[in-house]
């Protein structure tokens, strides 16, 4: 029987499950070594050594180097984690997650200032189509 | 005997803690949300406990995707500010209460919570912002802390019933402890807030106000509320709000609302704040 999953159809989310986490497993584990300021340092130095000392897939190092969020949640990240990188970049959560939505980080300022994304039209996948 | 006092919530944005640490937090853009803790440090020196346990989530500082227990108690001595990629918070190591640690650990796996004991633990802005925001930036914490980390990060996280089951479990250790010592109970993280994906940046503050009426006068019927309902309409972050029932649960089954503060937003997410004491 496979895991039930009753999240699968609200819009624009990836829910951590183990299937998640097992596919990120290294990624995550990546993103932990972060948190030690000669990791940092030797990540800055030299990105992609820093990655290829770690078996994760291709895919995974190339999202990393474009820091493209959206694709590392898909392949197994999560925000938590992620979040090493890009406070190793100086980057606050508001300016990395803003990346994720289309959205310039002004624009979604903005829009958090003014209340947030609106939960109208938001809940099932259907209602986005 | 030991007894528990009063109940806290509040949300743990990590930006606040930066805020304060960067001395800004008089900025147009924060200053409203900080509005809303001024009572609350006025209070808390009115009513200062002797501990407080302190529910958060570890935000993989503490615990990587090694090891995920689903509720862990800090039963250490001390427990430092983690480097979260930005280098630790200047804030004060925290004190922790070894002796009603171990208590609250034994009496509790005795009412059948298999608690996970950590005797080393770094602690987050999820632990370290809440004390931030009801006690400013003293040179050292006002009491003692027995952090109480719940799993909210790896699917699946305990669900609001089992969390308001462990708050009364919890009273129940505490009224059992010999020494007398005024303990609180502070529940944190959301209110809605989403942080991943297209759909981040949602807010629910209808939601979030109902969820806060419901903790204080319908907790029982609240913590039946599935998981699926806090992501649908609070945001996949917004799940941490099960947090908030281990402290009603902790607290009698009547209580007034001492303070009740919303705000939106503090970075991408929505603010609750209460006070709660037994009535």
């Amino acid at each position: 029987m496979s895991l039930d999953k009753p999240y699968a159809d609200v819009p624009g989310t990836t829910i951590f499950d183990a299937d998640q986490a097992r596919r990120g497993y290294h990624l995550n584990q990546f993103c932990m070594s972060l948190m030690k300021a000669d990791n940092r340092a030797r990540f800055k130095a030299n990105e992609r050594a820093y990655l290829d000392e770690w078996p994760m897939s291709e895919e995974q190092k190339q999202a990393l180097l474009k820091r493209d969020y959206n694709r590392l949640i898909q392949l197994g990240g999560n925000i938590y984690f992620l979040a090493k990188v890009f406070s190793t970049d100086g980057l606050s959560y508001l300016q990395a997650v803003s990346t994720m939505t289309g959205m310039s980080v002004e624009q979604y300022r903005t829009m958090m200032i003014e209340g947030g994304r609106s939960i109208e039209g938001n809940r099932y996948i259907e209602e986005k189509d | 005997m030991a007894r528990i006092t009063a109940g806290v919530t509040t949300s743990h944005v990590p930006a606040i803690g930066a805020t304060i640490d960067h001395g800004r937090t008089t900025e147009p853009y924060w200053a409203p949300m900080f509005a809303g803790y001024e009572f609350s440090k006025c209070w808390i020196a009115e009513h200062m406990p002797d501990v407080v346990i302190l529910v958060y989530n570890d935000h993989a500082s503490a615990f990587s995707l090694d090891i995920v227990p689903t509720f862990a108690i800090g039963c250490a001595e001390s427990f430092p500010p983690a480097d979260e990629g930005w280098g630790p918070r200047p804030v004060p190591v925290v004190p922790g209460h070894p002796e009603l640690a171990a208590h609250v650990t034994q009496s509790v796996i005795q009412q059948d919570f298999d608690l996970t004991s950590v005797y080393k633990m770094d602690v987050d802005h999820g632990l370290t912002v809440p004390l931030s925001l009801m006690f400013g930036q003293p040179s050292a914490w006002p009491c003692r802390v027995i952090p109480l980390a719940v799993n909210v990060v790896l699917y699946p996280p305990p669900s609001g019933r089992r969390c308001y089951a462990l708050g009364k479990a919890i009273r129940r250790a505490v009224e059992s402890f010999d020494e007398d010592l005024d303990v609180q109970v502070w529940g944190t993280g959301g209110m809605s807030h989403q942080l991943q994906g297209p759909r981040a940046g949602l807010i629910n503050a209808p939601w979030d106000n109902a969820f806060i009426d419901r903790l204080i006068g319908d907790p029982e019927g609240l913590a039946q509320v599935p998981h699926i309902e806090y992501v649908r309409e609070a945001g996949s972050e917004g799940i941490e709000l099960v947090m908030w029932l281990i402290m009603r649960g902790a607290l009698a089954d009547r209580v007034k609302t001492t303070h009740r503060f919303y705000h939106v937003a503090a970075s991408n997410t929505a603010v609750g704040h209460l006070i709660l004491e037994n009535a």
